[in-house]
């Protein structure tokens, strides 16, 4: 499989008046065509710093202090505003968290999904456009299009809203969805209905994604592969078997323990002790090492690198240094949920 | 002591045309957690605030504690033990806190308000006191609500409601803002409260994973009806509803080997059947009517 984005190194912090935050530390992944990653981690880990930076929406004290951003191999890290025009929509496209937020609500659906093809391909004609909203409009799902483009979003349902958002972002077929929490406002129902929707989507049109989820346990049968990222950094990168059959990170344990779905009723709940460090001055070697009941004394002083697990499996853990001593993961195995 | 806190009867609730709760009955006993879940708009907030008197029902009547809650005059008479013996944890702490108060003032409102003599000599104190018994270090009592973070302004949020000893405690989706690690905290410290000091709970959430963990027995709720009621344990294994299996097959297993096992949740469920008897505690709204 091709390789359509390629991000490696890279940096990205905020200049506030308390000084530096690091929200993105050195990290490197890509994303190969017609695949879906999950980038999971709690909130402030830095997966919505790194999504805005792949598109370059990040506020104005943000910066990108090092690395690269390479889509379908072309350095764009450097890029203008207006060449980063051409790519947003064409080549990658955003689906927020909130889609009452990221829709007009003055305005009717159907207007809403055709001004992102007109955008896109101006030199449409009228009936063309409105052949392409029906058209998408079914394929995200909505039931009687040509009555539902003339409502407005508070007649919809938040799981129609977010329906209506990602036929906006499909608009313009792009080859990468970047999809940031796009189900974490909706119930179960729904959110499993969205998450077939964007696998669909996937199958039917090619179309990779870079699914973002502070929720572990919600991406497992969606993602081919997974990133766990905590404090800024990419702790783990596997296939989705990889992540949840055979964990190798401290935190990713933690995250799988914390689950109510892998507790006993009569047992509490696994719990990470302490926060997540402040990224204004990150800690010295591991950030993970304060929380991590397996912490080496090494933990303290330098940072891991990335341990090869296998071709696909990749684990930042002082653990897996060959000197280190054998742990037990207390999760994992093949019989889990 | 009677054992069951509050009886809910045949009540029904109505905004405008729309039948947001319809004819729902159920019991919540001393002691236990009760869990409803429900997709949104199922009218699971509607019942939660109907049983806080927000709302006052359509039709049939809620007894907390004996006291019928649709009868003014009851009502008026205990007044203030129904305001101090129910309180309400809602979802998103960041809006039920005051961002200009600090913490150790946000805990003693009720107190002050309710003019409850504090206890422990002082409102701080007391606020004090509460802080450390959900789990948080008493230096926070000068921190505002944007210091914290998510997880620790529900803890606030908690021991503000515990200040009032309450009865019974609604939480009204109380994690579902919350990322794993600290959701997973919250709902130790609910067990906690349950198991270690008997308060009893309506908890409110649409992900049943957390409902299962916590709930003794679970109310199932779709489309302002309840459509079956059984223990926790129960619900799970033997699902009866139509809707209750959907929902069930829904939950997002945590391993990517079980892909595609899971049947679409789309249909439409019928709501107009009988209330019938499975068992002693297990309840369904026949799908054949």
């Amino acid at each position: 499989m091709k390789e359509l984005l390629q991000i490696a190194g890279l940096s990205v912090s905020f200049d506030t008046p308390r000084g530096e935050v690091e929200a993105v530390r050195d990290v490197s992944l890509s994303v190969k065509a017609g695949e879906i990653l999950a980038l999971v981690g709690e909130s402030g880990s830095g997966k919505s710093v790194l999504c805005k930076s792949i598109m370059k929406l990040l506020p104005r004290n943000g910066r990108i202090k090092a690395g690269h951003i390479l889509a379908n191999g072309a350095e764009i890290t450097a890029y203008r505003e207006r060449e980063l025009q051409k790519l947003r929509g064409s080549f990658f496209s955003m689906v927020f968290q909130d889609p009452m937020t990221s829709l007009n609500p003055t305005i009717p659906i159907g207007k809403q999904i055709a001004e992102a093809i007109r955008l896109h391909t101006p030199q449409s004609k009228k009936e063309e456009i409105h052949h392409r909203v029906l058209e998408l409009m079914r394929q995200v799902g909505i039931d009687r299009p040509e009555l539902r483009e003339r409502q407005y979003p508070y007649h919809l349902s938040g799981g129609m809203r977010q329906r209506c958002v990602i036929a906006i972002a499909l608009a313009s077929a792009p080859r990468l969805l970047i999809a940031d929490e796009p189900t974490s406002s909706l119930d179960v129902t729904v959110q499993a209905q969205i998450l077939e929707l964007l696998n669909k989507v996937r199958r039917e049109t090619g179309t990779a994604i870079l699914l973002v989820s502070h929720d572990l346990g919600a991406v497992a049968q969606t993602a081919d592969r997974v990133a766990v990222m905590y404090a800024g950094k990419i702790v783990e990168i596997g296939t989705a078997e990889e992540i949840f059959h055979d964990p190798r990170h401290p935190y990713t344990w933690g995250l799988l323990l914390s689950l109510p779905a892998f507790a006993r009723k009569d047992q509490p709940l696994f719990t990470l002790s302490g926060m997540p460090p402040t990224l204004l001055s990150p800690p010295q070697g591991d950030a993970f090492a304060p929380r991590n009941r397996y912490a080496l004394g090494i933990d303290y002083r330098e940072m891991p690198p990335m341990f090869r697990v296998s071709d696909t499996h990749y684990a930042a853990t002082w653990l897996l240094d060959p000197r280190a001593p054998a742990v037990t993961p207390p999760v994992g195995g093949e019989d889990i949920g | 002591m009677d054992k069951v806190l509050l009886d809910v009867r045949h009540i029904s609730h109505r905004f405008g045309s729309v039948l947001a709760v319809n004819d729902v009955s159920f019991q919540i006993k001393r002691g236990e957690i009760f869990g409803l879940v429900g997709e949104s708009g199922s009218g699971k907030s509607t019942l939660a605030r109907l049983i806080m008197s927000i709302y006052r029902p359509t039709v049939g009547s809620i007894l907390f504690d004996g006291i019928d809650l649709g009868d003014k005059k009851q009502l008026l008479q205990h007044r203030a033990m129904l305001q101090s013996a129910r309180q309400l944890i809602f979802q998103d702490s960041a809006s039920s806190l005051d961002p200009r108060w600090r913490v150790c003032d946000i805990i003693a409102e009720p107190m002050r308000l309710h003019k409850i003599k504090p206890p422990r000599g002082s409102y701080r104190a007391e606020a004090a006191f509460q802080l450390r018994y959900v789990g948080l270090d008493p230096s926070y009592l000068d921190k505002y609500p944007a210091e914290l973070s998510g997880g620790m302004r529900q803890r606030v949020a908690i021991a503000r409601a515990l200040t009032m000893e309450p009865q019974l405690l609604v939480a009204d989706e109380p994690v579902a803002s919350l990322d794993s690690p600290i959701r997973a905290q919250i709902l130790n410290l609910f067990a906690h409260l349950q198991k270690e000091h008997g308060f009893t709970f309506l908890l409110i959430a649409h992900d049943l994973d957390v409902v299962r963990y916590l709930s003794d027995r679970i109310g199932v709720m779709y489309r302002g009806s309840l459509v079956e009621l059984a223990p926790a344990a129960e619900l799970f294994s033997a699902p009866l509803h139509p809707y209750t299996k959907a929902l069930l097959s829904a939950i997002p297993v945590p391993d990517p080997s079980r892909q595609k096992k899971r049947p679409p949740v789309q249909a439409v469920y019928r709501t107009a059947g009988r209330w019938t008897r499975i068992n002693d505690e297990h309840f369904v709204r026949e799908a054949e009517a």
